[in-house]
């Protein structure tokens, strides 16, 4: 199996604080890799590892073939950089803040215009473009940051915290964005904290904890190990929820909770239970305002394996 | 922002352009230059140090000093505005480690290190842009001293000579400031610190009052001051004075200070983290 990039027991330690304690983390060509974790956990840390600003302390990383210290000039140029805050510079404008990382990625200058006006058109930025950046909004920054970081067309980018301190439109946005990064071929590294964002982008996620990872796999893999699924169902007449708490009992051999506000939930094993719930519930005549299959959410795929909550530690050493 | 949105690379098929251009550090420095440059025009309330500061160092210390320390203030000024341009330009080249500092805060040079680039090209590049600043900063000083009367009494050539001898001890030195950036954390740091180790170099010399006035200690120091070369250089090439001995020593210290701080700052910036 290639990988775009792997990192094999890549530790780091800043004066007495170990930031990173022997992590593995790889990614096949053309996936998201999703790195899961509180602040502080080690995240950004093996970032910069993987992106040559920071040397290991011990253990070995490749990107694209390439080792990260010995080769490090030829994984700069396979690799885009999108960091944790926005790295575009404020006096400049978009346009020149594009120009002039296409200069020094060796364009000639009319190229890298050419290359700064497509990518600011892409990501909708056209019209400001001749605004300095101090004056775009949130949103605008991080696409403009995002453009910067694919003014070489990388491999393998690495976006760290991409959607930190957006609000959930503009999260989506960005969302957006990234699919289609992976559907080039592209390969990426996305460090969040947000466990919602890890299971909407993420092929693989490796959840770290204090410089470890604790488990490696798909979002669905993750989210078995915290057990089977849960069947939520709301009735439309509140005053038939005895009625349909008899029926989720009968469908899955157990009786349901009731979280609040006429709402059902109840663990499920059988891969039939759903469709049955829907038959009884039918023939009992129970209006439905709302029934859902659901896997368990990643913070309790975190809590699980920590065993305790995704509290903060201290902010992250960068 | 709609749903539209492809990725941008499959446009242009190209892949990432030849990388075989000749004279990468040069080009890449004067990209960075270029960014520097531009930020300096946007943000012109910085150039106050250049501007408004050189005028009220010639009218305090003329018509403060003048008549006390040389009998009249238009001898004064024949005297002291070489060695002020020296201290400005020399002043002016702080900035530059500031910025620096700043800009590592802000994390845009860390996109510039996970590039293809060399290390040196993004503190090259700032040292470079503000060179303008000591442009501005003669401009202003021989401008606004002619106008309250000082006169070159060599020739313009060699006046000129004196700015550019200025400037390049100036951008010399500037890799201690930059060094001084990339070692502490704030940029008021480096202003403090900086202007701590500028005062006793700039003042201790004989800028304000004739060496031979000076107690016996302060005059040790003001012989071994590079900075007392500089300055008896430019008043040598604008005014009188000495040439030779001066010019050569200020270009020695010249070569000194870049050859011992230029590889520190570039060390100390490939460190840190």
């Amino acid at each position: 199996m290639t990988y775009a990039f792997q990192a094999e027991g890549l530790v780091k330690r800043f004066g007495s604080t170990t930031a990173l304690d022997g992590i593995d983390l790889a990614a096949r060509q053309g996936t998201i890799l999703g790195v899961l974790g509180p602040n502080g956990a080690g995240k950004t840390t093996a970032v910069r590892i993987l992106a040559t600003l920071l040397r290991t302390d011990a253990g070995t990383a490749t990107v694209g073939g390439y080792d990260v210290v010995r080769d490090a000039d030829r994984v700069r140029r396979v690799i885009g950089l999108t960091g944790q805050y926005a790295s575009v510079d404020d006096d400049l404008t978009g346009t020149e803040n594009l120009v002039l990382i296409g200069q020094l990625l060796d364009f000639r200058t009319p190229d890298a215009r050419a290359r700064a006006t497509e990518l600011l058109s892409h990501f909708e930025l056209a019209d400001a473009a001749d605004r300095p950046v101090k004056t775009y909004s949130g949103g605008m920054r991080r696409r403009l940051d995002l453009a910067a970081s694919l003014v070489g067309r990388p491999d393998v980018i690495y976006l760290d915290e991409p959607t930190t301190g957006l609000d959930p439109v503009r999260r989506e946005d960005v969302w957006r964005i990234v699919r289609t990064l992976v559907d080039d071929g592209v390969t990426v590294l996305l460090t969040t904290q947000y466990l919602e964002e890890a299971d909407a982008l993420a092929d693989e996620i490796s959840v770290i904890d204090q410089g470890r990872v604790i488990a490696t796999g798909t979002p669905g893999e993750l989210k078995r190990i915290v057990g089977g699924q849960h069947l939520d169902l709301r009735p439309t007449d509140v005053d038939r929820l005895d009625d349909a708490a008899a029926i989720l009992a009968e469908v899955s051999g157990q009786p349901p909770e009731s979280p609040g506000r006429g709402q059902l939930t109840v663990p499920v094993s059988d891969d039939t239970a759903l469709t049955a719930a829907v038959a009884q519930l039918d023939a009992a005549g129970i209006g439905v305002a709302e029934l859902s299959l659901r896997l368990p959410n990643l913070d309790d795929v975190f809590f699980t394996l920590t065993g305790h909550g995704t509290t903060d530690t201290e902010e992250e050493a960068a | 922002m709609s749903a539209t949105i492809t990725a941008p690379s499959e446009m242009t098929p190209t892949r990432t352009p030849s990388t075989t251009r000749p004279f990468g550090l040069v080009r890449h420095s004067v990209a960075l230059a270029k960014r520097s440059l531009i930020k300096t025009r946007r943000t012109p309330e910085q150039l106050l140090d250049v501007t408004l500061q050189p005028i009220m160092f010639v009218v305090l210390f003329v018509y403060l000093l003048g008549g006390a320390v040389a009998g009249s203030t238009h001898e004064y000024l024949q005297f002291m505005l070489p060695a002020l341009l020296t201290m400005q330009v020399t002043f002016a080249s702080v900035q530059t480690g500031i910025n620096l500092n700043d800009d590592i805060k802000k994390g845009v040079f860390d996109r510039f290190r996970s590039m293809p680039i060399a290390r040196s090209a993004p503190l090259i590049g700032s040292v470079l842009g503000d060179v303008i600043r000591y442009v501005i900063s003669i401009a202003v000083l021989l401008g606004f001293g002619s106008l309250v009367g000082f006169r070159i009494e060599t020739n313009p050539l060699s006046a000129l000579a004196a700015c550019l001898l200025v400037m390049l001890f100036a951008f010399c030195m500037s890799w201690i400031f930059v060094l001084l950036g990339m070692l502490v954390r704030e940029p008021g740091a480096v202003q403090g610190i900086g202007f701590l180790a500028l005062f006793p170099l700039t003042f201790g010399t004989n800028l304000l009052a004739p060496t031979d006035t000076l107690p016996g200690w302060l005059q040790a120091w003001v012989d071994v001051n590079p900075l007392t070369q500089v300055m008896a250089a430019a008043r040598g090439l604008m005014v009188d004075g000495p040439v030779a001995g001066p010019v050569l020593h200020t270009l020695l210290w010249s070569i000194g200070l870049l050859a011992v701080f230029f590889p520190l700052a570039v060390r100390a910036y490939r460190r840190r983290t």
